[in-house]
């Protein structure tokens, strides 16, 4: 019984002569906080893509919740959600009208999306701003929401790109609290984020440096492996021979 | 200066890293003179006529014949009814007819008068004068061949020259049309979006932080649009010259420089649109469709300005490519000198100064 | 579908709220039917002749006379020389300028010929290569009056033995108004802007907001993704169109002669297949600036191919398909069909299967080329 949310062996994904992703072989348990650390440029993104589907692989082998990237991309999405580095909720709409859309298209039915976003508004202190445009949301809500609506048809993995870029240390820590009650209600969750601090979070992280895994292991052995007591000197020595930094 | 040169430079990689953009830019003027040049016209030829022939005689074929040989017509298969001249009419196959009576050979040598009718496809105005007029002159033609004898025919014989366009190549006014276009698409509406860009990415301020003076932000802005303008100008000039053979009769350096001038005067435009909006969206918008619809119509080079109700003709004194227009008419394709065209160059350098003034001002009151 | 009502939901929102489709909606069609026309006329009146008359006969004036009162021509100047007609031309006064010789009257009755000299600035277009065409036309009425007037030398008889007298009648303008031709093209025009402009910018603004990735990742099959575009737009189309013909009938009053059934089973089917040419273009755009370039390019070749300003019949045989296969040119020839002469379906059914071709091939190119995966 394979309790491995997602698999990657030897995952490689080319544009001409230049590997994004170069052989990466990593897995994720089910229920699992995942951490992808790296720097920008280091090939997290497309990493993400791919086994969200969005993005064929060059070569090696993956799969997401059972099913495999190459020719099962439907069944995956149907069973993860996404939150994108830009948030991607529509700014025209309302609270209500995103979540009722997201949810509809998800195969959530009426009534779940009619129970299910009430709680959610009351949850996020939304009650207000329901009927208002996203648009006129402040970031940290905006950013909220875009969560709660990744995981509103329950999926078994949510990939979240860059979350928290650009808020408040508050809303930061708001934010992974609301990470650990997804994970806690058996949700995987896979993350990436160049905040050092945010790695200490997750239940296991890798680093990736210039399409490479170089490092796969909890925060805590990963200091003792080099030594120190921040994960930010971690991610130095990991990453200071990068040859790519910066996109 | 260095720092100048070298943001003048990134604003050049921006551009034409833009593939599809720059690929439709040069298309563009390529596929209008092309058009223009060898498809369009107004000219009416291969006009699809039907005969309804009730008489049969000599006569009538020979008309037919006449008919069937004209370049202007295209003889289709005879009508039998006038239902079958409506029948293709409605398809629209058939633009006019010609209809004979039962007895118009007889009666053509037994009274020396008979009748046609000519029936023509009014739906397009122009199309039915010019076919009535070639259909009577064939007619008249004809009634020569019948009369060699009879009276003198007097006949004056018109002959028609056309100035400036020797070669006969359709109607060259588009040329200075389709240049305008292209600057105002280039110059304006590209350049309002590029400075509307950055201000939507946020990577303005930046710029505006820098020691960089806010006049040359504008600048540096402008000047990749400013070379590409001039690069259009100087392909649509090669077309002109060698696949359409025209000549250029005036002087190449005045052209130059009046475009140079109206270049400037898009530019100044672009830059004040890029003012008053901070979408891309809409300063394409205003930039497309406020400006060039105006310039299309407005400039006189598709539609005579002279047809148009008196306020078009008022607004179009706003118009700086109407000004343009007459420019490039008159130095490029009638040769004439720059007494001829001081006015409408002054017009311009009097508009640029305004909006380059204007969008100055503007971008200085936004910045504070 | 259930999911497919949800995306339409969206769409709906979304576009009833956006003020620029709605300003577009509504105030496009107004303001282009009454600006275009008015601006867009063909109409080859007023154009002003200069007559340089060496000759100072009777025949002479009797021609000027007859020009200036055939209603097409304006008499501007009457020059000394063919020098100052010449500038006239170039200075814009004049479109052509008419060179009666002298001895032109002698010339006429003596020799029985005599050529006259029409100059026209080549550069002014249209105006006047049918200018010069009507000043022909005006020439050889006076012509053949001339005929029936004179004395021959050998004092007989001098009329033509021949007469064929040229009966002429439009059909379906009788009084020949430009309006007629040019507004239901407008229509046309119009609707191709909704079906191809605005789509592809609306779905290429979602590509750049990143929305459009968010949807790639939801088991959102492309058919709904497609469908949920598409069907909004087409509603909008068909709304304009509506608009369209209301105003064209208070403000024109052209009312469609022929079935107003028919004339909408083109609007739709030809929505369908802009719309599908909208979805095409968004998919090789990245940005908006992109869409609108690519978009504007082909709007741009289609109507000027399309036999809305000139006509397709005086077009190279190579220029001629190349107007075939663009779906523009098609239906505005019908609209002009049905509208103008009343034709029905057994008269256009062939413009009917080009259309329905149209939009089975860009539809289905569109939903080959969006990928959700790259």
């Amino acid at each position: 019984m394979n309790n491995k949310a997602i698999i990657c062996k030897n995952l490689t994904k080319q544009f001409g002569s230049f590997k994004a992703v170069d052989q990466i072989t990593f897995d994720v348990d089910s229920g699992e906080i995942f951490g992808f650390l790296g720097a920008n440029g280091a090939g997290k993104t497309t990493a993400m893509r791919i086994l969200c589907g969005l993005s064929f692989p060059t070569s090696g082998e993956a799969s997401v919740a059972g099913f495999n990237v190459y020719k099962q991309q439907e069944q995956i999405k149907k069973n993860i959600g996404y939150m994108s580095q830009k948030f991607s909720l529509y700014e025209n709409l309302t609270v209500v009208e995103n979540i009722e859309f997201y949810g509809g298209v998800y195969g959530v039915s009426r009534a779940d999306i009619k129970q299910r976003s009430s709680e959610l508004i009351s949850t996020l202190g939304l009650e207000k701003e329901a009927k208002k445009l996203v648009g006129e949301l402040p970031l940290g809500w905006k950013q909220k929401l875009a969560f709660s609506v990744a995981i509103f048809h329950k999926p078994k993995i949510v990939f979240l790109d860059e979350p928290t870029g650009g808020v408040d240390p508050v809303t930061r820590r708001q934010f992974w609290d609301m990470i650990y009650e997804a994970a806690a209600s058996g949700i995987t969750v896979f993350v990436t984020t160049h905040y050092m601090d945010e790695a200490e979070y997750c239940n296991r992280i890798t680093v990736m440096v210039d399409g490479k895994v170089e490092a796969l292991d909890t925060p805590t052995k990963l200091k003792e492996r080099f030594n120190t007591h921040s994960m930010d000197e971690v991610f130095y020595q990991l990453a200071r021979g990068a040859k790519r930094s910066g996109d | 200066m260095k720092q100048l040169l070298s943001f003048v430079h990134k604003e050049f990689l921006h551009v034409f890293r833009d593939r599809r953009t720059l690929l439709i830019m040069f298309g563009l003027p390529i596929v209008q003179i092309v058009l223009f040049g060898f498809a369009l016209n107004s000219e009416v030829k291969n006009i699809g006529i039907m005969v309804l022939d009730n008489a049969h005689d000599i006569n009538s074929q020979q008309i037919i014949d006449k008919i069937a040989t004209s370049s202007y017509f295209q003889l289709k298969e005879p009508a039998q009814s006038y239902r079958d001249i409506e029948r293709k009419f409605k398809a629209g196959t058939v633009k006019c007819a010609l209809v004979f009576p039962a007895g118009f050979g007889s009666d053509l040598f037994h009274t020396g008068k008979a009748d046609v009718q000519v029936i023509a496809d009014a739906s397009d105005p122009n199309t039915a004068t010019i076919v009535a007029t070639y259909l009577r002159s064939i007619i008249a033609d004809y009634q020569q061949q019948l009369n060699p004898n009879a009276g003198v025919p007097y006949r004056i014989i018109p002959e028609v020259r056309q100035l400036y366009n020797e070669k006969q190549n359709g109607s060259l006014n588009f040329i200075p049309g389709v240049i305008a276009l292209i600057f105002m698409i280039v110059s304006t509406a590209l350049t309002s979006v590029a400075v509307v860009r950055e201000k939507e990415l946020g990577t303005m301020e930046i710029l505006l932080v820098s020691p960089f003076k806010p006049l040359m932000v504008l600048v540096a802005k402008a000047i990749p649009y400013l070379a590409l303008s001039l690069i259009n100008f100087i392909i649509i000039l090669l077309l002109s010259v060698y696949l359409l053979d025209v000549q250029i009769k005036g002087s190449l350096l005045l052209l130059f420089a009046e475009s140079i001038l109206f270049i400037i005067t898009c530019l100044s435009l672009g830059l004040l649109i890029s003012n008053v909006t901070n979408s891309q969206q809409t300063a394409m918008l205003i930039s497309m469709m406020g400006l060039m619809l105006p310039t299309m119509l407005l400039t006189g080079f598709m539609f005579p300005l002279e047809n148009m109700p008196w306020i078009f003709r008022v607004i179009s004194h706003v118009i700086p490519s109407r000004y343009y227009y007459i420019i490039v008419k008159a130095v490029m394709l009638k040769g004439l000198g720059f007494s001829y065209i001081w006015q409408e160059t002054l017009i311009l350098i009097g508009m640029s100064a305004v909006l380059l003034t204007l969008a100055l001002k503007n971008f200085k009151i936004r910045l504070s | 579908m259930k999911v497919l009502r949800f995306i339409l939901q969206k769409e709906f929102r979304q576009i009833f709220r956006d003020k620029t489709i709605l300003a577009m909606m509504f105030a496009m069609p107004i303001i282009q039917l009454i600006i275009l026309p008015l601006a867009a006329n063909f109409e080859v009146k007023n154009i002003n002749v200069a007559y340089v008359d060496q000759d100072h006969s009777t025949y002479s004036q009797h021609l000027i006379s007859k020009i200036g009162s055939s209603g097409y021509f304006r008499i501007v100047g009457n020059p000394l020389s063919y020098k100052g007609g010449l500038k006239m031309i170039e200075d814009g006064t004049a479109d052509l300028v008419l060179e009666i010789p002298q001895g032109f009257e002698r010339n006429l009755v003596r020799e029985g010929s005599q050529h006259i000299n029409i100059s026209v600035d080549a550069i002014n277009g249209t105006k006047s290569s049918i200018g010069g065409g009507y000043l022909i036309a005006v020439i050889s009425d006076f012509n053949s009056n001339l005929d029936v007037n004179i004395k021959s030398p050998n004092g007989g008889i001098s009329s033509s033995a021949y007469n064929i007298d040229v009966k002429s009648t439009n059909w379906y303008n009788p009084r020949a108004e430009y309006k007629y031709y040019m507004v239901p093209g407008i229509l046309v025009l119009l609707l191709t802007l909704i079906g191809g402009f605005i789509t592809a910018l609306n779905i290429v603004r979602e590509k750049e907001i990143g929305t459009i990735e968010q949807i790639n990742v939801t088991p959102m099959k492309k058919w709904q993704f497609i469908t949920g575009k598409l069907v909004p737009f087409w509603i909008v189309g068909m709304i304009v169109f509506t608009i369209g013909l209301v105003v064209m009938y208070v403000i024109y009053g052209i009312f469609p002669k022929g079935s107003l059934l028919l004339l909408y089973l083109f609007a739709a089917v030809y929505l369908v297949a802009l719309l599908g040419l909208g979805l095409l273009i968004s998919t090789f755009a990245d940005t908006q600036l992109q869409a609108m370039f690519v978009a504007f390019f082909f709007m741009m070749i289609f109507m000027l191919m399309s036999g809305f300003f000139t006509s397709v019949d005086s077009m190279p045989g190579w220029a001629r398909q190349i107007s075939n296969f663009t779906p523009v040119t098609h239906f505005i020839s019908v609209v002009r069909l049905i509208v103008l002469k009343g034709s029905g379906f057994a008269e256009v059914k062939t413009e009917l299967f080009y259309l329905i071709g149209f939009a089975i091939v860009l539809n289905s190119l569109a939903i080959y080329n969006y990928r959700k995966t790259s």
